[in-house]
């Protein structure tokens, strides 16, 4: 069943609203909302300090919604997937989950997404942006079928220390034996709803998928079991400094899609996004394989890498310099917040050769305006692996009972 | 008889790219004088009263194109310009239904979605692609074109540079353009979309104003021209000149004026003078003579040479180049008062897409065989339209309640194979546009009051443009770049020294832009040895 | 002149025995490989062979005649010895006009304005064209390489372009992106001039005389013919076939191992490499290298599959526009066809119904909604004049291209067939009065049927269109327009490629060219 549409059309109301529209209104105390893949989303609900702090410590429903999903079926579906993606979907085992990206055929990043294998021949990719487009022109000669399923499925991510036992005493029986990456098929209330390991936060959690009729029922009843263990709504703001922590990159935010760019040389490979791992060179040809290959021979130029800077100050859209005199320029920050967690000036950034080497020693240019004054601050940062906050307990299983 | 010394330039018609060389010009110092042969200036970008108080952008009727760095360097606004751009667009169906475009990224989506969903994601492909392209193409607006048969320093820097802008594309993208050069619009959109009415919509300003139909390779790059433009750093918007199009030369000339230039009007010259081989003056057609050692001719190529110039003046080859050069008048034009706003019930109540530019057509075909009326000597049966009605975004242009309707058609041949244009024709040629407007609007013919029916023949005898072409001459393959407008001759001097053109005729070509005008000015002042 | 090896295996495999097939294969063993060429029909010759369209009627199936097949390239072959002979060399063009004398095609023929113009153009034309041939026998460049050697044609084509002088150069680069049908009325007076000589732009291309490029599919022929020599239009004797079998013994005697009635089903990748193919039976053969001139959507698409191929070159691939829009009508006649107001002679030569320019445009409206012409434009020959072993004593043959005749036609081919025969032996009895009475026996080829037999994608003649933007760097794709492909081991060399189509050969002699540099 469709989502309903907002009673306005199109041209007067272009967002659509999510099936957790008037639960999430509810509880939208600061009324700050972002549009999300042509859906109305929460930016903040109180505050984002609060809320980040939900996910490291407790429990957090995120409406993922509008997080665009394709069915992908068809005889050639697999083999479809390991044409379009990096990655081997052969070793891809039934019900469970891969990060993914695919790239153009120069070998630079279009999106990335995760990849669930619902059965032998069946799979559902959900990503940032539409992709439609390009889904398409890679099935030219593949007996497969392509279908965005975005406005069928209502999502939820539920994340944080808490995250299992809130599904648990919400009826999810068995939740604690499902593994990273997998995908369990549950009941609640009668309504059906699969549920996969994974999320955006480098914590333990899940992403919850559902019929759209189903969805408020669900989120009532996380809301319920989840009381007494600190559940809370969040928005945006507070997702994405998790997701900083974790070291994930966000789509037009740490790279810009090759579909999309319009300057040259602004397009990205795995390489240089540090995603070399997700590179399977052995499964047999996929788009943009040939020239991935070239620049392993080659080498790359630059590397998206975390920095830990100096001082508290974020080091928002900061240029990257390899001396403090701000001569050289040899990158800039895409990602930057201060990690209430790990008590560190966290950034992502494309930095050139050598110097994304680890441990070295880069200078970030923070701009600060301290009472309508700006201040221009040269600040040292080390270069360090992306992934600021990894706790132990996102992998364990079962996990921890918090 | 004039004082020789009276005039260091005479700038010959006030069209839009002679006011902005004179204000060049004038603001080095130059004395400039501009002639106009009608009463008004402007050229084809005119305000014009002809019915009660309504104001008619009888000619041109859009404004995007013209360069921001003129209408900053000439301090436009200060003079009176505003550009008001469209809130969105349409095109309207024979079936009843629309395709609208609106300027929210997912209200357009979803209305693309309407038609096909594969298009409605297609359609960023095909703006980065086009974006891609206008990049790659607006720094060589406001550069004289080199000649590639030259070994002149200049021409081979400038063949070097281009080299050099194209190489910097990468190869993909290199090809890529090529092939967006020599494209058909109808062949490069088949490449991006699906539906019917959504290549329709898009390929429209792929014939505004050419004699090209949108299956004729060369069509692409007639799109991608309508699209380099921009408003306030959005690319490709369009918009309204406030007060018509007539303000855009107000401006001008108001510039020019503060710069010490001068313009006459009802000034018609009759010749340009050539004296021992070099610019001389010009006569007017009451035998006036105005004496002044630059000669810029906003006029067409064919009229600056053949009408204006004697031939014994000009080398024979050059000549038979001039006549050779195509402008064919391809594009009529109503302007019609309205006693109100005309309803138009494919459009939702209340949607932006009618404060825009609304198009009648349904498919490439149906533009493609209204393209081979034209070539047939006959107005399209079923014309390609583009109206908007500026008045319900700008005040200025109707009484209260009233709106005043602009009408481009596209075909309208200058010349009809069963003989002359006639006042019967003229009528019929009307008649065809509006019946194809009321399919779509039940109140239409009822709110008209007034119609002024514009054939390519009407626009040549009043504006001066050969046989009405909006360009000065066709957008095609052998009249772009070096090729503009005679191969040899795209650096906008002539081979009389001192004369020069500064027409569309010249690079990069029509529409409001400024650009050739600016561009002659430079090479104007390169050649006086002045900085600019 | 090498065997092939013990496991069965050859260095090279060239898939079609069409012309440029048969021509690669040759100097791939010339050049010391172990060929084979797996051709799916019985016969060899591709579309370039000649066929029995009725019992004891013989006809070229597609192209009719030679124009642009390089001397050297039948010089380098030894065709001659080969057994290859003409049936008729430097062959006139006549330009058929309704009730009145038919318009011969040359400055000695034509009214003083329009032979003088005629001298001026043809000269200008010829020198132009003198300019790009050597690019035919080039590998077109690469944009972006950092190689010279991939750069050379380029800057060699600029170079011969500067040394036209200004004037031509200019003329040059005016006219490449022009019309044909602005540079003959630039020209010329005479409508039925204006027209014949359109048609050579317009011949087995998706354009009419005012399509923007059609002078440079103009130019591209007169390139092809400066290149051919002064042989000029040329009948094989015994048809296109004719050639193709001294193509053949050619092949043969260079030790090539050709196998007919073997189609590929596939080709195959190892190792990130074409490694073979495997035939319709089942049978699989290796190789070094696959060498394909089937068209490049059959190449790409269907032998070798998309999923070697990464997603946006196969979207270029289908971007490839490849839809035929001319037919090939065949008569079989128990005399010699009457050509009112002809010269005599002029019958053994080319004879064009194109009487105006306005007249092949309108013809041209049609293909553009899949209709279609009313008034179809034609390049007929009689070419048992010339060779009359090609019909049983006393009978012709009549072979005419037919246009337009869209791939896709609307209501399909199959129920229209016939009455578009109808029409197009209608037409040219309009200038033969009693043809219809002395036809025995009559063949349309439409796009499809041509699909259908030679297994060309689309139907069309040369492979894709001949249009600007799928010419020389960009043909037939952006990435595969070096003969190579983006899988190492596999070429083109067909006439999806530079130079395209017609009888040239010269794709197939480039390609070798390439398939020898990479392995050497």
């Amino acid at each position: 069943m469709p989502i309903t549409e907002a009673a306005a059309p199109h041209y007067q109301q272009p967002l659509l609203r999510t099936p957790f529209h008037a639960r999430a209104r509810a509880l939208c105390e600061v009324d700050s909302y972002i549009p999300w893949a042509g859906y109305s989303t929460v930016d903040v609900f109180t505050s984002v300090e609060h809320e980040y702090f939900a996910i490291r410590n407790a429990a957090t429903l995120y409406d993922l919604t509008p997080m665009v999903k394709y069915r992908i079926a068809g005889a050639d579906a697999p083999d479809y997937l390991n044409r379009l993606v990096t990655r081997d979907i052969g070793k891809l085992g039934r019900d469970r989950v891969a990060y993914c990206v695919w790239c153009n055929d120069a070998g630079h990043i279009i999106d990335d997404g995760t990849v669930f294998r619902l059965g032998d021949t069946e799979f559902r990719l959900c990503t940032a942006m539409r992709q439609i487009d390009w889904l398409m022109a890679s099935a030219v000669g593949f007996d497969v079928t392509i279908e965005e399923v975005t406005d069928r499925i209502a999502a939820l991510a539920l994340q944080g220390p808490t995250s299992c036992a809130v599904l648990k005493a919400a009826g999810f029986e068995g939740i604690e034996r499902l593994k990273p990456f997998e995908i369990g098929r549950f009941a609640v209330g009668g309504a059906p709803i699969t549920v996969s390991r994974t999320g955006f936060t480098g914590d333990l959690g899940y992403e919850l998928w559902m019929e759209p009729a189903a969805a408020e029922t669900i989120w009532d009843a996380l809301m319920s079991s989840g009381r007494s263990r600190g559940i809370r709504a969040i928005g945006s703001q507070a997702l994405n400094v998790a997701r900083i922590e974790a070291g994930f990159i966000s789509p037009n935010v740490d790279f810009v899609s090759a579909e999309h760019s319009l300057r040259v040389g602004r397009d990205r490979s795995p390489f240089e996004l540090g995603l070399a791992w997700l590179l399977d060179f052995d499964k047999g040809h996929f788009t943009g394989r040939r020239a991935l290959l070239a620049e392993r021979r080659r080498g790359h130029r630059r590397r998206l890498v975390g920095l830990d800077v100096a001082g508290s100050k974020a080091a928002h859209n900061a240029l990257v310099y390899c001396t403090r005199s701000g001569k050289r320029e040899i990158g800039s920050v895409s990602s930057a917040v201060w990690s209430p967690t790990c008590k560190r000036n966290i950034a992502l950034a494309m930095v050139d050769a050598p110097y994304f080497a680890m441990g070295s020693t880069v200078w970030v240019e923070i701009y600060l305006n301290r009472e309508l004054v700006w201040e221009r601050r040269m600040m040292q940062a080390r270069v360090v692996e992306r992934a600021f906050f990894a706790p132990v307990r996102r992998r364990s299983t079962p996990p921890a009972d918090y | 008889m004039a004082r020789p010394e009276e005039h260091d330039a005479i700038v010959v018609g006030a069209g839009h790219n002679g006011l902005v060389a004179a204000c060049y010009l004038a603001r080095t110092g130059l004395k400039v004088l501009v002639l106009e042969r009608n009463a008004y200036i402007g050229g084809a970008a005119v305000s014009r009263r002809l019915y009660r108080d309504f104001t008619y952008s009888n000619c041109s009727y859009v404004c995007s194109l013209l360069r921001p760095e003129i209408i900053r360097a000439l301090e436009l606004p200060r003079f009176g310009l505003q550009i008001i751009p469209y809130e969105g667009g349409c095109t309207l169906m024979g079936n009843g239904d629309h395709l609208a475009i609106y300027e929210n990224h997912d209200a357009l989506r979803r209305e693309i979605a309407r038609h096909s969903k594969r298009d409605a994601e297609a359609y960023e492909r095909y703006s980065r692609d086009v974006m891609r392209q206008c990049k790659f193409i607006k720094p060589l607006l406001m550069r004289t074109p080199p000649d590639p048969a030259s070994f002149r320093p200049r021409d081979i820097r400038e063949l070097l540079f281009l080299a050099r802008r194209f190489h910097g594309l990468g190869e993909e993208r290199m090809y890529d353009t090529l092939r967006f050069w020599t494209m058909s619009a109808a062949d490069f959109l088949d490449e991006y979309f699906e539906s019917e009415i959504v290549k329709a919509h898009f390929a429209g300003s792929s014939i505004i104003g050419t004699a090209l139909g949108p299956r004729s390779p060369g069509s692409a790059y007639v799109l991608l021209h309508h699209y380099m433009g921009d408003i306030d750093d959005t690319v490709g918007a369009w918009g309204f000149a406030r007060g018509g199009m007539g303000a855009v030369s107000n401006a001008l000339g108001a510039s020019l004026q503060a710069s010490g230039g001068s313009i006459r009007s009802s000034a018609a010259v009759a010749r340009i003078l050539v004296r021992g081989g070099r610019a001389g003056g010009v006569v007017l057609a009451d035998g006036e003579q105005i004496a002044a050692p630059l000669v810029i001719s906003n006029l067409d190529v064919r009229r600056t040479f053949l009408e204006t110039m004697s031939a014994e003046d000009l080398p024979d080859e050059f000549l038979r180049q001039v006549r050779n050069f195509k402008i064919r008048g391809s594009s009529g034009k109503l302007n019609i008062a309205l006693d109100g706003l005309p309803r138009f019930p494919a459009i939702p109540a209340g949607a932006p897409c009618s404060r825009g530019d609304m198009h009648v057509t349904d498919t490439l075909e149906m533009m493609e065989r209204a393209y081979d009326d034209w070539k047939e000597g006959r107005w399209s049966r079923a014309p390609y339209i583009d109206m908007l009605i500026p008045s319900q975004l700008d005040p200025t242009m109707a009484p209260d309640g009233k709106h005043y309707m602009s009408v481009f058609v596209q075909y309208c041949p200058y010349a009809l194979a069963d003989g002359a244009w006639t006042d019967a024709k003229r009528r019929q040629f009307g008649d065809t546009v509006i019946e194809t407007i009321a399919r779509h609007s039940p109140n239409f013919k009822d709110l008209i009051l007034h119609a002024e029916i514009r054939t390519p023949w009407d626009i040549e005898n009043e504006v001066g443009l050969t046989e009405g072409n909006i360009f000065q001459g066709e957008l095609t393959m052998d009249q772009l770049l070096f090729n503009r407008p005679i191969p040899g001759y795209a650096q906008y001097r002539t081979p009389v020294r001192g004369v020069y053109l500064c027409g569309s005729s010249t690079h990069p070509g029509g529409g409001v832009m400024g650009a050739p005008g600016a561009n002659a000015a430079r090479t104007v002042l390169e050649d006086l040895g002045r900085a600019h | 002149m090498a065997a092939a090896d013990a496991g069965g295996g050859f260095d090279c495999i060239v898939i079609g025995g069409g012309h440029n097939g048969l021509v690669c294969a040759t100097l791939l063993a010339r050049g010391g490989r172990s060929v084979a060429l797996f051709e799916a029909n019985d016969l060899l010759g591709g579309a370039a062979a000649t066929r029995e369209f009725a019992a004891g009627f013989r006809v070229s199936a597609c192209a009719h005649l030679l124009h642009s097949m390089p001397a050297a390239l039948q010089r380098e072959l030894r065709l001659q010895s080969y057994g290859f002979a003409t049936a008729a060399t430097g062959m006139a063009s006549t330009a058929l006009v309704a009730d009145g004398a038919a318009l011969a095609i040359g400055a000695a023929d034509l009214a003083a304005a329009d032979a003088a113009a005629y001298a001026r153009y043809d000269a200008r034309m010829r020198r132009l064209a003198a300019a790009l041939a050597p690019m035919l026998s080039r590998a077109p460049p690469r944009l972006g390489t950092r190689r010279w050697s991939e750069l050379a044609p380029l800057l060699e084509l600029g170079w011969r372009v500067r040394r036209l002088g200004a004037r031509d150069m200019r003329e040059l680069l005016r006219i490449a992106g022009m019309n044909v049908y602005d540079l003959l009325e630039e020209n010329f007076e005479s409508a039925a001039l204006k027209g014949a000589l359109a048609l050579d732009a317009v011949l087995g291309a998706n354009l009419g005389p005012r399509s923007p490029g059609s002078v440079l599919t103009l130019l591209h022929r007169l390139a092809g013919e400066c290149a051919a020599g002064a042989a000029g239009l040329t009948q094989p004797l015994g048809g296109m076939g004719g050639l193709c079998d001294a193509l053949a013994r050619a092949a043969r005697a260079a030790g090539v191992t050709i196998r007919t009635s073997s189609p590929v089903a596939r080709i195959e990748v190892e190792a990130d490499r074409a490694s073979g193919v495997v035939l319709e039976g089942g049978e699989r053969i290796a190789a070094g290298a696959v060498i394909s001139s089937a068209d490049p959507k059959t190449t790409f698409l269907h032998l070798l599959g998309a999923r070697h191929l990464d997603a946006g070159f196969v979207r270029r691939v289908t971007h490839f526009r490849s839809r035929g829009l001319a037919a090939k009508l065949h008569l079989a006649l128990d005399r010699a066809p009457q050509f009112t107001g002809l010269i005599p002679g002029r019958e053994a030569g080319r004879l064009l119904i194109a009487p105006s320019l306005q007249y092949i445009e309108r013809a041209y409206n049609h293909a553009k909604y899949g209709e279609y012409s009313q008034a179809p434009v034609m390049e007929i020959t009689v070419p048992t004049i010339n060779d009359p072993g090609l019909a049983p004593a006393g009978g012709h043959v009549l072979s005419a291209i037919v246009q337009y005749a869209p791939y896709s036609l609307k209501g399909g081919w199959e129920l229209q067939r016939g009455g578009f025969a109808d029409l197009a032996i209608d037409t040219i009895a309009r200038y033969a009065p009693g043809l219809r009475r002395s036809i025995v026996a009559s063949e349309l080829l439409s796009p499809p049927d041509l699909e259908r037999e030679f297994r060309i994608s689309g139907g069309h003649w040369h492979h894709g269109d001949m249009a600007l933007d799928q010419f020389w760097m960009v043909r037939p794709v952006p990435g595969a327009a070096q003969y190579r492909t983006p899988l190492d081991g596999l070429f083109l060399c067909g006439a999806g490629c530079h130079p395209g189509g017609g009888v040239v050969g010269a794709a197939g002699r480039n390609a070798a060219r390439q398939v020898l540099q990479q392995a050497a």
